[in-house]
Parts: C-alpha cells; structure tokens; sequence
C-alpha cells in the first residue's frame, strides 16, 4: 500500500544512484588513481563470479578499497540512522551519538575490552563489540536519567551539557586505562580519532547485518517516531506504548553505534550532519527521513573518508576529523536556528 | 461509561488528589472546576495514564490500568493544554497521528476511512485551509485547533479537556464548546474537562465536580453542584457578587 507521505520510487532510484556514483569514485581515487575503467570491471568480474585477473590495480581495489569502502558506507549509514532515530525519539534536533557522549561511552568499552583482552574463543572481534554495544547502552540510559532527574522536559541544553561532561569523564578514565597499558597505546589511540584503514569484508558484513536488522526495526517503528518528535506526552494520548518503542530504539541505537564504533572508532557528528540536511529537504516525517538518512549517511560519510585519504595526500588524516569539522559548523547552524526559533 | 474509585495521586510528600470517586455515563459532559492546584488536570492525566496514581479506574467495566495503549488510545482521547511541537510536520501529519490507535493490529480500519476522518477534523476545526502548512508557523490558537482536531480524528468516546479554549479568542472559544456540544450529541460519548471559567462551566456542562485543594467539595448534577453557596466556600470570594460587577461594567462601557 503506498501511503502518500511514503518516499516516492524515484527518490529511491536516484539515491541509489548517487550511492553507486559516489561507491565507484571512492574506489578509483586515492593514493594510486585507477580508471573508472577498471573499476567497473573489477567489480562487474566479481559479482559476475567470473575468474579474477591478476594485476596491481584488481589487488588494490579488492583487498584495499573495496573492503574500507564498503564499511565506510555502512557505517555512515548506521550512524546517520541512528542519529535520525535519536533526534525524533528526544525531539531533539542536536541529539547524536556523539553529542550525548554514547559514542565516548562505546569507546571505553571496547577500550576496556582491548586493554583487558576480553575476547570471545573462536571470536577474535565479538569482544570488542559486545563491550561497545553494552557501553554505548549503558552511557546512553545514565545520561538520559540524569538529563531527565535535572530537566524532564529533557531541553536540548540539558541533555547536550550533560553529553559533553560525560564524554569528559569518560575520556579521563581512557587516559588512566591507556596508561597503566603503554603497550597498546598505538592501538587504543586509534579509538579516540576514529579510522576505518585497515577494514575487512568481515567488519563489512558484521555491518551490513547489523545494519539490516536495526533498519527493519527502526523502519517499522515510523510512525512511533514521528509521535516522539511531535511530543512524547502526546505520543502517550494517541496510544503509543511510549516506554516500549522507547526502550526498542534505545537499544537499537546503541547496537548501531556501538558495533560502529568497535569497527570505525569514534566518527562524530555523522549522526547529526545528515539528517539535519535529509529534515531540510523532506520534512521531519519519519517515513521519509529514516530511509533517505540511510542513504545521505553512506554518501556523506564516503565523500568525508575520501577527503580524510586525499587531502593532505600521501598523509592521511583520520576520518573523524573531517566529519567534526563539517559537523561543528551544522551543529552551531542548528543550535542557532532552533534558539532563534523560539 | 467511566468509574473512578478512591483515585489518589501524590508526588512524593505533596498530594495531589486524594479520595476521588465519581462516575461519567453516556451523553454527559462533566465539568472539573476548582481553583488552581486543586488538582484538575492531574485527574485528566490519570484517566489518561499519564500520572501514576492508586486507586483504580474503569473504562466500561475494564480496569483502564492493563489496557493495553492503544486500545485504551482508541476509546479515550485527551486534548492537553500545552502543546511544543519540536520539528516543521505539517498540520495534516500531526491530525493524521490521532488515528494511531485505529490503524494498528488486525482491527486495522481502512485506508479510506482513516482519510474521511482526517478531513472530517479538517473540515470542523476550520484547518482545511492550512493542512499542509508547518506547526511551526501557527498562533497559539491555530495549533491547539490543530491538536483538538487530532483529538476529533482519534474518534474517542470519551473525550478529556484540559483548558480547551485557553489560547482561542471569543470566536473560536465560542464554536469550539458548540462544537464539542455537537460531537456529543452523538450515541456512546461523554466529555470531561478543566474549565476555569465559570460561566463556560455553568453554560456547558451537565454534570460537576468541585474540587479544592484535591479533595471533593461537591459532586453531582452541575445545578447542585455550582450553588453559590459550594464556590463562595471554595473560592473564599462572593464569586456571583465579582461575576456580576463584570458583567455590570460591561453594560456601563458597552452602552457609551
């Protein structure tokens, strides 16, 4: 049935792509440049399943490129979405992983998991990722009590005061840890900046599950969020189970940007940048925004890793650092708009 | 239709509502009046589940604390008095979320009917004209024009009012009552609301509760119930006597 606040089939179409353009310009720049030519033959040889050829540029592309890619791509999907979801569930446009401090919160945890080698036999990686979902949790449910224990109409300045106080703390008992374990600062400081050099096809698809499920899950939950982002208390008067989906897309958007998180380190303000820019365009109607969200945060996120790989070519400058800069400007962009609109 | 029994609410150490126990039929409209902080709106959020309370409340015999929301939500509709809407929806998108508890589960009503019923809250409340325009950009007026309209959308049975005309000016106070006035007149409904005008009350309502301090003062047919007797006590004023030098100053200024 296609309800006419639905997004229509050609959005869909062009956002593809757009994704598809923006995946293949990816592939080909970087330190070696390669032609789209290539590229696209590359790719066409392995989803055809045809027999690979040998050279430089095919090893490069599969076993480099493609791989980081791809998990770039899902993981600014992920955080996009789960940015999209927060700030409809709070009714708050500057609510993101990173300004509510849970991307911090995820990074302690798989900090602590790397630092006490908590690992799981047979999974070398489900450590570092159960430990950053269970933080990111954890962060986001203390923050929200203690925002809500100080201001329960849950204000934008509250919970974002409370965010930064909270990535502070956090970031002071990272520096203990990292101290007393000298010999995986190289490792643990990589956290804090947050990189995606280095992704296999295993994070990839870790992603890409991860990812699916939580879209299905926010996606059938729509009409909740819009609900949400009118008013939780009106939310309440038309019927909404508010403490269920409440507790639903907490979860949700803790799974997303803590496995982000164990993958990609902490990239802030994706969360933030895209949907903002998807709400400008769309409306606030969550039927719209969490599908277009998704696709804006892969591309958003592609275009910040390609700037991260070539600006300052053959330096590379960590993925998280051109997301904060762009992001800084929209976040004082929204904090302006929204004080003025009162 | 509704039985509330020994209703009370309390935050923390302060009571709000104490002993409260009344019931409202089909085709009556029930006043709460009392003066601020006699606990009004906290007996509207309970019926609603929104305050936690003790005691226990029946909607047609069914206890309404295990109801599940949206069954509760398709019976019981409630018009809050304040409303912040946080992001540019459309008016339309915010009237279309009170048919929520209708389009959900296998009792799904169909698409055509979730539609009528939007234009019909449209098309009562005087909105049609600024369906698509944002929340954003509406007076106070318009927006809880908006949110009755939801409310209307939400087809309830029972229908709560919280200070339903505290941001409309005379003319829309005047057709909102008449219009509430009408959706009643219709089989297996009520209506319950906060007035803090007493003349509103008394021209509205059939049946009232007076309330001081959170405690019953008067229950009952509203002819019984707003004597000047009960409000005198309640107001601690000659309530009749100031209603009356108004209106009288009305008269003396209208006639220059």
């Amino acid at each position: 049935m296609q309800r006419k606040d639905h997004l229509p089939t050609t959005a869909y179409i062009v956002m593809t792509a757009l994704l598809g353009a923006a995946l293949c310009l990816c592939v080909c720049i970087g330190s070696v440049n390669i032609p789209l030519a290539d590229t696209l033959r590359v790719l066409r040889d392995v989803f055809s399943g045809t027999p690979q050829e040998e050279g430089l540029n095919a090893s490069i592309i599969l076993s480099v490129r493609l791989p980081r890619v791809l998990c770039v791509a899902l993981s600014g999907a992920a955080l996009s979405l789960a940015g999209a979801a927060m700030q409809g569930l709070l009714k708050n446009p500057l609510a993101d992983g990173s300004t509510l401090g849970v991307s911090s919160g995820a990074s302690l945890g798989a900090v602590i998991s790397i630092a006490f080698g908590i690992t799981f036999p047979s999974l070398p990686f489900a450590g570092t990722v159960v430990m950053a979902v269970l933080f990111a949790f954890l962060s986001l449910l203390l923050i929200l009590s203690l925002a809500w224990k100080l201001d329960s109409s849950l204000s934008t300045n509250t919970i974002i005061l409370i965010g930064v106080i909270f990535s502070m703390f956090v970031s002071s008992l990272m520096n203990i840890i990292i101290t007393f374990s000298a010999d995986r600062v190289q490792h643990i400081t990589f956290w804090t900046m947050g990189s995606l050099q280095g992704s296999s096809y295993m994070n990839a698809g870790v992603l890409g599950a991860v990812l699916t499920i939580c879209t299905s899950v926010l996606l059938s939950l729509a009409e909740e969020l819009n609900a949400f982002a009118v008013g939780e208390e009106n939310a309440a008067h038309i019927g909404v189970s508010v403490r269920r989906v409440k507790l639903t897309v907490l979860i949700t958007v803790s799974v997303l940007i803590g496995v982000c998180v164990a993958i990609g380190g902490t990239i802030s303000f994706v969360g933030l940048v895209t949907p903002h820019m998807v709400r400008m365009i769309t409306g606030p109607n969550h039927r719209r925004l969490l599908p277009l969200s998704l696709f804006s945060g892969a591309i958003f996120l592609m275009l910040a890793d390609l700037a991260a790989r070539t600006l300052l070519s053959p330096r590379e400058l960590p993925i998280g650092v051109v997301t904060s800069i762009v992001g800084a400007v929209v976040f004082i962009f929204i904090f302006y708009k929204t004080r003025k609109g009162r | 239709m509704l039985e509330v029994k020994d209703l009370t609410i309390r935050y923390g150490n302060f009571t709000a509502v104490e002993g409260l126990s009344f019931s409202v039929e089909e085709g009556q409209w029930l006043m709460l009046v009392g003066p601020n902080g006699a606990g009004k709106s906290t007996v509207l959020s309970a019926i609603a589940q929104t305050t936690p309370y003790s005691g226990e409340i029946y909607f047609q015999g069914e206890p309404l604390r295990s109801m599940k929301s949206d069954l509760r939500a398709s019976r019981i509709g409630i018009l809050a008095q304040n409303h912040f809407v946080g992001y540019s929806f459309s008016v339309e998108e915010v009237i279309r979320l009170g048919r929520y508890s209708h389009t959900r589960g296998f009792l799904a009503e169909k698409r055509t009917d979730n539609e009528a019923a939007v234009a019909q809250a449209l098309e009562l409340t005087g909105m049609t004209g600024q369906r698509h325009q944002s929340v954003l950009t509406l007076s106070g007026g318009e927006l809880q024009r908006t949110f009755l309209a939801q409310v209307l959308a939400q087809d309830p049975q029972l229908l709560l009012l919280d200070e339903p005309t505290n941001h409309l000016d005379l003319v829309y106070q005047k057709q909102v009552f008449s219009l509430i006035r009408e959706w009643l007149q219709r089989p297996e409904r009520a209506v319950i609301s906060v007035v803090h005008d007493l003349s509103l009350a008394k021209a509205y309502g059939s049946h009232a509760i007076l309330l001081d301090r959170g405690r019953t003062v008067s229950s009952g047919r509203l002819k019984e119930v707003m004597t000047a007797e009960h409000l005198n006590q309640v107001y601690r004023m000659d309530v009749a006597e100031w209603m009356k030098k108004l209106l009288s100053e009305w008269d003396r200024t209208a006639s220059r």
